[in-house]
């Protein structure tokens, strides 16, 4: 693929402009040009929050996302507002602990996932935003998950590197929940 | 060389600690908000200082203070804070101080939005502030474009004895791309400061001033700054082409708009129209020159921007008015698609044709 363009959306606080960050430094790490825009202005936790990544093989020109090969939609009004924005074919990864309401595209794949109830088994609701990372990783082999585990390092403050294990644990959750088919 | 994936304001920050810069004097305002935040903690690891000023006014003053020493000094704003700093740039222009001043561009008139725009082209390009003075203006269009023009800032800023502005919009200083840390970091003799104020013991007295009450000596004054526009005209205009060899229709646009742009192009290229882009990397001196050459074989020309067309009317100048120069643009801190500048692409090719 020449260029692999992600929008991720959630509440502020679930950790979603940090999984746009791993996705950078991911396909930089990878080798490849990346771009990392968040939405900036008067947010707070609960209120919302998201970002798109562009990994490409080329320079990048428009860093702007127009059509979404894949969105991560961590609560209802993220997909409602995003979902449009996805291409044709493209992934719709759902966080069905928070999204309640059905997809309205049946030209893309959608695929559900429970990330805060996998999260919560991890014991760790935070992590949620790293089982949809997992999950992402699973479906779309651009991102490795060596390579990925290498962002967190570097995203991660060195204070919270022991937290590096359990976040390992929640991207296999997510690409095991892939695997199995849960909730698709 | 090393690669960081960094946001652009922080990149503006640290290529300021990179090129000695080891004083920042600034107050906050989105979407810049990074440089401060960023030096607030690295001016202290390099020994250098950093002060968030009681206001706009009072840190281009300090500027003025620092570079007056010789010491390499950097303030950075958003639009209404560039307007308040403008009477201290015209201050340093007239005393002839090196300084650099960064301008992440937000939507306005007045108090205006946050989210990115270009509507400070006239303020930058054609003053801002009062008097027969000009600031250099480079126009980044990348993350790491704003790490290699804050090296480059503070090299032509000492080189001209003169203020220089680098242009960027809310959308590059808050994107993240990755940034390869140049080995080059500047000029490697950069030229000795004899006229700044350091102690006047065993030498005589220097004195930084713009107040001539002799119209003939401010007269005399004024042309020596002319001669030096002149030369900064006749050398440092910068640009970068694409797709410019063969392209009936050229495209105009600096930096956001003109990574739209080019993109715009790519796509108008896929269909078989002959689309170039020609990006001006400085805004004054604006690249007429490049321009004119890219232009040979144009029928029309497509400035884009994200604000009224500013840049329309050196663009005009630029190829002498000896051919058509559409316009399109958004404003407000919206920021146009490449599939809306496509489709204004084919409207104009469609005329053409």
């Amino acid at each position: 693929m020449e260029a692999f363009r992600v929008i991720v959306s959630g509440f502020g606080g679930q950790g979603v402009l940090l999984v746009g960050q791993i996705l950078a430094y991911a396909g930089m790490f990878s080798g490849k040009h990346v771009a990392w825009i968040p939405s900036y202005g008067a947010e707070m936790r609960g209120g919302t929050a998201n970002c798109s990544v562009i990994i490409s093989e080329g320079e990048i020109s428009s860093p702007l996302v127009e059509k979404a090969d894949a969105l991560l939609a961590f609560n209802g009004p993220s997909l409602e507002k995003f979902e449009p924005s996805l291409r044709e074919g493209g992934l719709l990864l759902m966080n069905t602990s928070m999204v309640t309401g059905e997809p309205r595209r049946r030209d893309v794949r959608s695929f559900g996932i429970p990330a805060n109830d996998l999260a919560d088994r991890l014991g760790n609701s935070r992590v949620a935003n790293i089982v949809m990372l997992g999950a992402l990783a699973e479906l779309e082999p651009v991102l490795s998950f060596e390579s990925i585990m290498e962002a967190m390092r570097m995203v991660l403050p060195e204070r919270h590197h022991h937290l590096l294990p359990l976040n390992q644990e929640a991207l296999k959750a997510g690409a095991e929940s892939i695997k199995e088919g849960v909730g698709v | 060389m090393k690669t960081r994936l960094m946001k652009g304001n922080e990149a503006v920050g640290e290529a300021a600690v990179s090129a000695g810069c080891r004083h920042y004097y600034g107050y906050p305002i989105t979407p810049q908000n990074e440089i401060p935040e960023y030096l607030s903690y690295r001016m202290p690891e390099v020994g250098g200082v950093f002060i968030q000023s009681e206001s706009e006014i009072a840190a281009i003053n300090m500027v003025y203070g620092t570079s007056s020493t010789g010491a390499r000094v950097m303030t950075s704003s958003s639009s209404p804070g560039i307007s308040l700093k403008a009477e201290g740039i015209s201050y340093l222009a007239g005393s002839e101080l090196p300084a650099v001043i960064v301008n992440m561009m937000r939507g306005g008139p007045g108090l205006g939005g946050i989210q990115p725009a270009q509507g400070d082209y006239f303020q930058a390009v054609k003053g801002g502030g009062h008097g027969d003075y000009r600031v250099i203006v480079l126009a980044a269009a990348s993350v790491q474009e704003l790490y290699t023009f804050t090296l480059l800032a503070f090299d032509l800023a000492d080189r001209y004895r003169n203020p220089v502005m680098l242009l960027g919009d809310g959308l590059l200083g808050q994107m993240m791309e990755e940034v390869e840390i140049p080995q080059d970091l500047g000029d490697d003799n950069p030229p000795g400061k004899p006229w700044a104020v350091t102690g006047c013991r065993g030498r005589g007295r220097n004195i930084i001033n713009s107040l001539y009450l002799d119209p003939h000596k401010l007269e005399a004054h004024n042309r020596k700054l002319q001669e030096k526009y002149k030369g900064i005209m006749e050398r440092e205009q910068r640009f970068q082409e694409h797709h410019t060899e063969d392209c009936e229709l050229l495209l105009v646009a600096y930096g956001t708009a003109a990574r739209v742009s080019r993109g715009a192009v790519d796509e108008a290229r896929a269909l078989g129209i002959k689309a170039g882009l020609f990006r001006p990397q400085t805004l004054w001196p604006f690249p007429n020159r490049g321009l004119k050459e890219a232009a040979r074989r144009a029928r029309a020309l497509l400035v884009v921007e994200m604000s009224s067309g500013q840049m329309v009317e050196d663009v005009n100048l630029g190829v002498q008015c000896r051919l058509p120069v559409h316009f399109y643009g958004r404003m407000g801190g919206i920021v146009p698609s490449a599939g809306e500048v496509l489709e204004e692409i084919k409207r104009i090719e469609g005329g053409l044709a």
